[in-house]
């Protein structure tokens, strides 16, 4: 720690840190702009201009910028200094020179860095009475709206989107102050992290495109603190409604998981909450038709779903709450596994090897600091996407060891990346087809997956002499396990997406070598693909396969089903669904939009989505987090754990305590439900803010009174304005929000300190413990018979794979057709051109041919769509033909690859 | 004995000297000096000890700037050597004689500054509209090549060097030795943040010196002829000699070599051949368009670093724009403004958007517009885009015609307000 002097008071520091960020860390405010929190400094902008002292006796001092100083032990600086509130003034003055003053109608009004900083500088009249420089806007897509003319050229949208997320298609352009931010020509913003620029920009030059179509201001939002329900990284969100629509999500800071980042598939994929087509009154089968029940005549028809003969099909889109509701209802023996039976083997492996004590599941900080990477078979940017950007950044672990070196300040972000330039950290990625990572990967392997599974042993067995032997002609396995054995801190990214459980047999065995050598535990990064993989995995009992209920449907042995939000036309083979849903005696599907399951449904009940109820989940590492309401649903859904509980009227805290109790590993679930000591006086959390307006009004049309609040009796947060004010150390906080601070930036005012955890505290419960020693395994062989088509693997898109975001509409409208993903040789081979519709194995399943020029020879990505293709009723190969013209709409025009075929397209 | 080390190969009336007759004029010697075993660290004592400072402008000490570069087994093992031919101050024309003049020496001294850091690739970073000094300069490199002091194993000494040419895409900041670098690694030509400097983290991030094309061309003749033939040059506190040029209106403007300390009046009256006739000089900038106005009262000063700063100017390029007593100030200084607000980066605030306004303000005194709120805003600005506030010395350099130029000229500016005209225009 360093001690430093300012305005006269004494401040301890730390030394590594600059003097601005230890400032904000103070509380103290200092305007900035293109300095951002984990993006270090440039120096552009010149707004956080200090005077600092040579020593005591200095009365001049020299005006430096706060950002590219070090907090030196013994500083002492003036943010007061009338010199340096000058330069701040004119800094803001210059920057308004060609900005519209268009706050009434720009979409960041009101929670505008640049409006914060323009009142906190003090500049208030304009001089400058020449011609102000205007720009053309592009169409950047339909995730962003671009203003240029609001811009004040700080360069952090560049920085983000070029630097931190390794974008290409962003660009500063032209010089002085003309200069433009833009892509060389319109078009769509091709990172999937492209919806960061709406809050990393800090006036409104990119604004969220979707909110704009229906736009509310900040203090309109109803808010409630949420947790992104798109994968199984489990973000943390800030969802935003009004009048009965969810208008928006932004970030919300969480320090180990998401920090001040999300992808485009969590921002945008929600407005599934407001579709008209959500199911939205209970169904009941009467004869052919399904019919309305009336409210009270309900109760008969789901007590009938009770007793034996039931069984329940749990959901990894679903809570633990509602997972545990219906294993309450049918008992263990009668709850089912809600995945295909390959994922759930696949994931009862990863429960398994959560609990052993060898490896360490790391968060997506810790995967941050992971300086030699090894991914087998995961297409990260497609199935969990922070974590992709996670890895982009754990490359850099390289150029900050060098900058150490230099003498360099890690947060001189342009001198390290200068210094550095393409040195990065190892990251060896093995794959069937190219990813979106490569570009920052040391070493890429391509091939089919059993060959990956058996390069993967190889670096294990070269690794540790102990493990299973394996040998391969892969040039780069003795590199691979060089790098993993001399890292700091190695990790080990494998996954159940891939589809071979062998590969994660591969990579654990990768990772227990290496905890043999290091004897710590290692960073072993298994994902899951869905919001609740992990907790529905972990309720259900490992031989109650899908597979086994459906079966026990078709067979006649239970004649009464329970499906809980899920389609089970995803999980296994259409004709197997088929069998067992026909043969059935009735069905209860519990579920918030039409799915070819709730078409089957004998009684259909609407639940509510996620920002309707307060749920928990549980993430990729086996992180549980609570996410709180964040408005009412008016139609009739409600959670659907409620319409499977005993105890209709219950709250969700009793369901969580209840499972916390009861469940396996669950016992720190009820340690997420907020201590109601930190409560004054019983006040709850208000879900409006404190500017919330037209309460008055917001009826007038029905009724000239003001209408009583609807209270919330389930929750310790309230749909009103009123109760405990928003302060730094709220117990809960939906949006950040501080005196002077408008904007996204208000979070430091909640940090402990900048970058670190929130004052409020929980990050969320790491659920399972691990107290068990495993060993190496065999690799699982590969059951599939080669019947001379090509091996299949299979694709996800980070827009279309996941069932609830692909019903959003904005992100319909970067989704493609499915897809077959094919080498050139293979193409040629079969005669199939880029864009060619392609019938798989001849039986009526049709995807879009996608020639690609890195793809293993041999090998065929399948990329599903959403659920177009039957992927169950295929085996592990595939034969190819050439369709005639389908009905297929999108294409993959849409489609983002580095390394889409050209030639004949 | 030579006097004119930098310019005495140089005939404009003919081709530059091919390698063999620049071999005969003694060139090469330092080369041959390090083949007969001249160490790095003796030559980089040679000129510590001849006080050779950058010609480039800031005229910091070039061995002291060597000496930076981190040496020895933990030190990266690549470093570079940048040749700064990027020249675009404004009336600065000095380098673009000597590359289209004598390129050989230009060579000559890349390989004894590349010898001296290590550095086993030298570039040439040229300034694009230099097509004459590119091709002779692509000539030259390849008579290097073919002659062995260029390539793998220069002389026997065991050294390698090549020399690449890049012509730049053009842009001013181009000269700023860290947006040069930028550029030259194909990046946007922003300037990068100083510390770190190049000599620790410069081209591709490896330890690189970035010399001005007239300081490089000073390093054979302090290997050939000695220090102390160098010190003898001059005639003043600094050595060497210096190109000083004159544009503007005198008799007869040109660029000529002289000795370091001659009288400023020296060169404007016996070179320049004193104003023409009808005009009187009233002020002048030293050393290229960022330098601050100096007045007849200066011009029997030596013109050497120290002298200069001494009345608060730079000797800089040591390349002078004369202002005489029919040309309009004002207008002079806002053509520079122009100048400077186009050529900002768009980097760091004050710059990018302070210099527009300035310019603008500039336009409405030329067309009869001015107000008093325009001067003050000019004041303003002359501390606003001081040294520390902006990113780079971009526009500090504009400042000081600007400052000194508001100081000197109050009247003519007051004179363009109320008269609400250019008081030069007829």
């Amino acid at each position: 720690m360093a001690k430093i002097v300012i305005d006269g008071i004494e401040y301890e520091v730390n030394p590594d840190n600059n003097l601005l960020q230890e400032c904000l860390s103070q509380g103290l405010d200092l305007p900035y702009f293109c300095w951002h929190p984990c993006m270090g400094s440039v120096g552009a902008c010149r707004q956080c201009a200090v005077k600092q002292y040579r020593d005591a006796d200095d009365e001049n001092g020299m005006l430096v910028m706060a950002c590219m100083t070090p907090a030196t032990d013994g500083s002492i600086i003036s943010i007061a200094d009338p010199q340096a509130k000058d330069m701040r003034e004119r800094v803001i003055e210059s920057l308004m020179i060609s900005h519209p003053h268009d706050c009434p109608v720009c979409e960041e009004g009101g929670e505008c860095h640049l409006q914060d900083m323009t009142l906190m500088s003090g500049h208030n009249y304009r001089r400058y009475d020449k011609k102000k420089v205007t720009h053309r806007n592009q169409y950047l897509g339909p995730f962003i709206n671009h203003e240029m003319n609001r811009c004040i050229t700080c360069y952090r949208c560049v920085r983000f989107y070029d630097d931190y997320a390794g974008g290409t298609d962003l660009a500063a352009q032209a010089s002085h102050h003309h200069t433009y931010f833009g892509r060389h020509e319109e078009g769509v913003l091709e990172s999937e992290f492209s919806g960061n620029l709406v809050e990393v920009c800090p006036t409104g030059v990119f604004t969220d495109k979707a909110f704009s179509e229906h736009y509310t201001r900040k203090w309109d939002l109803q808010t409630a603190p949420s947790v992104c329900t798109g994968c199984a990284v489990g973000c943390n969100t800030t969802p935003g409604e009004r009048y009965g629509s969810l208008r928006r999500i932004v970030n919300r800071y969480n320090s180990e998981i998401n920090g001040y980042f999300i992808c485009d598939r969590g921002r945008f994929g929600f407005d599934y909450v407001n579709s008209e087509e959500r199911i939205k009154i209970p169904l009941v089968k009467n004869g052919a038709e399904m019919e309305v029940v009336p409210a009270g005549e309900l109760q008969p028809t789901i007590e009938s779903f009770s007793g034996p003969g039931v069984i329940g099909i749990a959901s990894p889109r679903a809570s633990n709450e509602s997972n545990f509701a219906l294993r309450c209802l049918v008992g263990d023996e009668n709850f089912y596994s809600g995945i295909s039976d390959d994922e759930f083997e696949s994931t009862q492996l990863i429960l398994s090897l959560a609990k052993d004590t060898a490896f360490h599941s790391p968060s997506v900080r810790e995967i941050e600091q992971a300086d030699a990477v090894i991914v087998l078979g995961e297409d990260l940017t497609n199935v969990a996407p922070r974590i992709a950007l996670a890895l982009r950044q754990s490359v850099r672990n390289k150029a900050i060891e060098l900058a150490k070196d230099c003498n360099i300040p890690t947060w001189q972000d342009a001198a390290v990346r200068e210094l550095a330039q393409h040195d990065r950290s190892p990251l060896a990625i093995l794959s069937s087809y190219a990813t979106r990572l490569d570009d920052v990967a040391s070493d890429t392997v391509i091939d089919g997956l059993e060959a990956l599974a058996k390069i993967g042993s190889a670096i294990a067995a070269q690794i540790s002499d102990k493990a299973p032997p394996a040998n391969s002609a892969e040039e780069s396995v003795g590199r691979i396990a060089e790098q993993l054995l001399n890292a700091k801190r190695p990790l080990v990214i494998a996954g159940s997406s891939s589809g071979s459980i062998a590969l994660i047999q591969a990579a654990a065995n990768i990772a227990r070598a290496l905890n043999e050598k290091r004897s710590s535990a290692i960073d072993l990064c298994l994902v899951v693909p869905e919001v609740n993989t992990v907790g529905m995995s972990m309720l259900v009992n490992a031989n109650k396969t899908l597979g086994s209920a459906l079966a026990k449907l078709q067979s006649g042995e239970v004649s009464k089903l329970i499906v809980l939000e899920n389609d089970l036309y995803r999980r296994a083979a259409h004709k197997v669904v088929d069998a067992a849903l026909d043969k059935a005696d009735a069905v209860m599907v519990v579920d918030h939009m039409p799915t070819a399951t709730t078409a089957k449904a004998s009684c259909l009940l609407p639940s509510t989505t996620f920002s309707e109820h307060e749920a928990t989940y549980v993430n990729y590492e086996g992180r549980a987090q609570l996410s709180f309401q964040v408005h009412r649903n008016h139609a009739s859904a409600i959670p659907a754990w409620r319409w499977l509980s005993d105890q209709q009227h219950g709250d969700v805290d009793a369901l969580i305590n209840r499972c916390a109790e009861e469940a396996a590993n669950f016992d720190k679930l009820d340690d997420l439900l907020p201590d109601l000591n930190q409560f004054v006086a019983g006040m709850k959390i208000p879900r409006q803010s404190h500017r919330y307006s037209g309460r008055t009004a917001m009826k007038a049309n029905l009724n000239v009174h003001e209408p009583k609040q609807p209270v919330d009796d389930q929750s310790v947060m309230s749909f009103s304005m009123e109760g405990l004010p928003l302060s730094s150390d709220s117990p809960i906080v939906g949006s950040a929000w501080a005196p002077a601070w408008n904007s996204n930036q208000s979070i430091s005012k909640f940090q402990e300190e900048i970058n670190g955890d929130l004052k409020q505290g929980h990050t969320g419960e790491l659920l399972i413990e691990r107290n068990e020693t495993g060993s190496y395994q065999e690799l699982a062989s590969n059951t599939g018979s080669a019947n001379g088509g090509l091996q299949v693997a299979i694709a996800y898109q980070i827009f279309g794979s996941d069932e609830l975001s692909a019903k959003s509409s904005t992100i319909q409208q970067r989704m493609t057709d499915a897809y077959v993903a094919i080498s050139p040789a293979d193409a040629d081979a079969l005669g199939l051109k880029q864009g060619d519709n392609v019938s798989l194995d001849g039986n009526g399943n049709i995807a879009v041919a996608c020639i690609r020029s890195k793809i293993k020879q041999g090998t065929a990505a399948l990329y599903c769509g959403d659920n177009e293709v039957d992927r169950y009723a295929l085996g592990a190969s595939v034969s190819l033909g050439k369709a005639a013209d389908a009905n297929l709409v999108r294409g993959i025009k849409g489609l983002i690859v580095s390394d889409l075929y050209e030639e004949g397209y | 004995m030579v006097n004119k080390p930098l310019t005495k190969n140089i005939d404009m009336s003919r081709p530059p000297l091919d390698i063999a007759a620049f071999e005969a004029a003694d060139g090469y010697q330092s080369v041959k000096a390090i083949a007969a075993g001249l160490s790095p660290a003796d030559v980089l004592q040679l000129v510590k000890d001849s006080g050779l400072k950058g010609r480039g402008g800031a005229g910091f000490p070039t061995g002291l700037k060597w000496s930076f570069v981190p040496q020895g087994d933990n030190a990266p093992k690549q470093k570079y050597f940048v040749v700064n031919a990027d020249e675009m101050e404004p009336g600065t024309f000095k380098d673009r004689l000597l590359m289209e003049g004598d390129p050989h020496l230009l060579l000559e001294g890349m390989i004894v500054g590349s010898y001296t850091i290590q550095a086993s690739v030298a570039y040439i970073f040229l300034r694009g509209e230099y097509k004459a000094s590119e091709n002779a300069l692509k000539q030259a490199i390849s008579e290097a090549y073919e002659k062995g002091y260029l390539g793998k194993n220069i002389l026997g000494t065991g050294f390698n060097l090549d020399i690449i040419l890049h012509t730049s895409a053009g842009r001013y900041i181009c000269g700023e030795e860290t947006a040069l670098l930028n550029a030259l690694e194909g990046k946007r030509a922003n300037p990068r943040a100083k510390p770190p400097f190049p000599q620790v983290s410069g081209l591709w991030g490896k330890p690189t010196i970035v010399n001005n094309v007239e300081t490089v061309c000073n390093l054979p003749g302090i290997l050939t002829y000695g220090v102390d033939w160098y010190h003898g040059l001059t005639k003043g506190n600094d050595h060497g000699t210096k190109l000083f040029g004159i544009s503007g209106r005198v008799k007869t403007p040109g660029c000529w070599e002289l000795p370091l300390g001659i009288t400023i009046r020296e060169i404007i009256e016996e070179y320049g051949g004193g104003m023409r006739d009808g005009y009187e000089l009233r002020a002048f900038l030293p050393g290229g368009g960022s330098t601050d106005f100096m007045l007849p009262e200066h011009l029997d000063l030596p013109f050497d670093y120290d002298e200069v700063a001494k009345v608060g100017s730079r000797l800089a390029t040591g390349t002078m724009i004369l202002l005489d007593d029919k040309t309009c100030p004002v207008g002079m200084i806002g053509n520079l403004m122009k100048f400077f607000a186009h050529e900002s980066c768009g980097f760091c605030t004050p710059c990018r958007d302070g210099l527009p306004w300035v310019d603008e303000i500039f336009n409405e005194f030329e067309s009869g517009r001015g107000t008093e709120k325009d001067l003050q805003i000019l004041h303003e600005h002359v501390d606003y885009l001081g040294p520390g506030r902006t990113f780079c010395a971009l526009a500090p350099g504009a400042t000081a015609p600007l400052g000194s130029g508001l100081k000197i000229f109050a009247e003519d500016f007051e004179r363009h307000i109320k008269e609400q005209r250019c008081p030069y225009k007829h």
